[in-house]
């Protein structure tokens, strides 16, 4: 935090809608020139953190400062931030050219850049998001993919201190939102643009993100690198909602996490005794012969999907584990196999 | 959307009847709607217009040579110049404020909107006989100070506002509601004040919707009877609406001028009518009432 300067801080922010709390004090610090993504199942309230940001809803409590100066009371008009709604709510009525050029136009006439300038400055985010020649059409016009990046330019345009996105891609199909995903990643290398993005997929937002934000239910669980969550997830929250897991009993001695007697590569806390629930990914489980096995179980279904295969294993009561492993062979089902932990995570 | 379904593609979209009764009953069902349309509403259009010019063009055009006409004729317009106005800004403010914000109250204000619908209109004019009429509640005080408020052009208008208080409100609310508030925050995000927001995103979303809604708070206003003819007074040349002319011209048995004045609304009902439905036909899409359909 020494070296690179903190664009927003969300300070002890707290919001309640009629009587249910959305954010619970929660604090966070948004560094100048990353893209970093608030993930979160929908009514963790990422969404009102983000309008928060932006000045459209107001905090009950905390403060949120622009670099350093404190912009809770700034009303909306002269936070300089770029909004884009999960809907693109673009002006229907208006061109393209005009949509992109709206927030230019209605400044004062002293700050309002000439015409010319403006219909370059048109052009130029027209080439940026790949429409050129696109500037006469009506939003009606375009697909959902271009209307979301006409609402990019757009936001673009008056040269935000932050560009603030609320789920960019959530109305679009897998194929397009793969390509958007790319794209805004390389714009952000381009023009070092502050981003803060609000997502409910764990796969973008650790694709896109130089950080991710995880929230659950109004409180902020854990603030890193994409790598840093997933390799050490804060809470089995987090965990749970990063990627598929499994829940195994188990007991923790003194820093060692044990599976039915047999002791596994899974460090715990050195104050944790009793039984815990340690989690596990697929990836981190093995089929084993059953006498050097944590857990046993019978085969219920396997496939394979691009280059991994996935096999079900059921144990006598009944819990399904999803494995991930490499051996190559299929497993019929029926066939009682072991299951090596070589993995997981144990939270206090 | 509306330059895809526009309405001539529609028979071709629309799926095959799923109760396809016999040519039969559909004719006599066709047969009884028509049957009803033209007796009840062409059939006495057609009576105003033959007994306008049951004496010839000179009679008709006699009735408008008649300066208690023409004032009737300027006092109609000039209400419906103040009352609609008034209602457009009225209809605007609680549209926005209903379609747009959370307050306390909010269904109690939407029911009030619905009032004057459901009150006769006889009673709309009571109200204000009662509030400022010199037995009223405000009697005393205009008698006081010298303000004539009933029987005379801030009746009229009082109690024109009141009839045509729903109109546009209740074309408009809806529409804002479809609409969302997300273009407004986007048009504040990107810098635009609330008034820039309004006249460059809000208005131009609802212009058709408004437009429309004029048009039918304008021809009731014109027409309007009951309310009016409690508050008016009835005096000749001074606070006689065009309905209010018609119907003593008609007392007076000059059934040929009370026809021929009558005409001039008919015509302004056959106006609006063109006029909605082509709004109705164009911009289907743009209205909260073309929906329906």
């Amino acid at each position: 935090m020494d070296r690179v300067s903190t664009a927003i801080r969300v300070e002890n922010v707290s919001k309640t809608f009629d009587t249910a709390a959305v954010l619970h004090d929660l604090s966070l610090d948004v560094r100048a020139g990353e893209l970093i993504g608030l993930l979160g199942p929908s009514g963790s309230g990422k969404t009102t953190l983000l309008r928060i940001i932006a000045g459209l809803d107001a905090p009950d409590r905390g403060r949120i400062l622009f670099g350093g100066d404190d912009a809770t009371g700034l009303p909306v008009q002269e936070r300089a931030v770029g909004f884009v709604f999960q809907h693109y709510a673009l002006f229907k009525h208006m061109s393209v050219a005009d949509n992109i050029a709206y927030g230019l136009n209605a400044r004062r006439r002293a700050d309002r850049p000439a015409r010319a300038e403006i219909k370059r400055r048109v052009g130029d985010l027209l080439d940026l998001i790949r429409l050129s020649g696109f500037g006469d059409r009506y939003p009606s016009q375009l697909s959902g993919g271009q209307r979301q990046r006409v609402a990019l330019a757009r936001a673009l345009a008056v040269e935000p201190r932050v560009l603030l996105l609320d789920e960019p891609f959530g109305a679009l199909d897998a194929q397009v939102r793969k390509d958007l995903r790319r794209w805004l990643r390389e714009i952000h290398d381009r023009t070092g643009q502050t981003t803060i993005f609000v997502t409910h997929d764990q796969d973008e937002a650790l694709e896109l993100s130089d950080r991710v934000a995880v929230l659950d239910r109004g409180r902020l669980e854990q603030v890193g690198t994409p790598d840093e969550v997933q390799e050490n997830p804060a809470s089995a929250t987090v965990m749970k909602f990063l990627g598929d897991s499994v829940e195994v009993e188990a007991i923790a001695e003194g820093g060692r996490v044990l599976v039915r007697g047999r002791e596994t590569p899974v460090a715990a806390p050195a104050s944790l005794f009793g039984p815990v629930k340690l989690y596990v990914r697929p990836w981190q489980l093995q089929l084993a012969e059953p006498d050097s096995a944590h857990l046993s179980g019978t085969v219920r279904s396997s496939y394979r999907t691009q280059g991994r295969q996935r096999i079900e294993v059921a144990d006598p009561e009944g819990r399904v584990f999803a494995v991930e492993d490499f051996d190559g062979i299929r497993h019929p089902a029926g066939h009682p196999v072991g299951l090596r932990i070589n993995g997981g995570h144990v939270f206090a | 959307m509306s330059e895809i379904f526009s309405p001539a593609f529609v028979p071709a979209a629309k799926p095959a009847p799923v109760a396809s009764e016999g040519a039969g009953v559909r004719a006599v069902l066709i047969g009884i709607a028509v049957a009803f349309l033209a007796l009840f509403l062409v059939l006495p259009l057609f009576a105003v217009f033959i007994q306008a010019f049951s004496k010839g063009i000179d009679a008709f055009l006699d009735a408008f040579r008649e300066p208690d006409a023409w004032s009737a004729i300027r006092l109609t317009l000039t209400v419906a110049a103040i009352a609609v106005p008034f209602n457009v800004v009225f209809g605007l403010a609680a549209s926005w404020a209903i379609a747009k914000f959370e307050f306390p109250g909010k269904s109690l204000l939407i029911t009030l909107i619905d009032l004057p619908f459901s009150v006769s209109p006889v009673v709309s004019g009571m109200i204000y006989v009662l509030l400022f009429g010199s037995q009223g509640l405000f009697g005393s005080w205009l008698i006081d100070h010298g303000i004539q408020i009933l029987f005379a052009l801030p009746g009229i208008v009082l109690a024109t506002v009141f009839v045509t208080f729903p109109f546009v409100a209740r074309e408009l609310i809806p529409l804002m509601q479809e609409q969302g508030t997300a273009e407004e925050e986007a048009a504040l995000t990107l810098g635009a004040s609330g008034l820039h927001a309004f006249r460059t995103v809000t208005l131009p979303n609802i212009r058709w919707g408004l437009l429309y809604s004029v048009l039918l708070c304008n021809a009731r206003a014109m027409g309007e009877f009951g309310a009016v003819s409690v508050v008016s007074g009835h005096i000749r040349g001074l606070t006689n609406t065009i309905p209010l002319h018609v119907e003593i011209l008609y007392n007076e048995y000059n059934f040929v001028a009370a026809f021929a004045v009558a005409s001039l609304l008919a015509v302004l009902a056959l106006i609006t009518l063109v006029l909605k439905s082509v709004l109705e036909w164009r911009f289907a899409g743009a209205l909260a009432h073309g929906r329906a359909h």
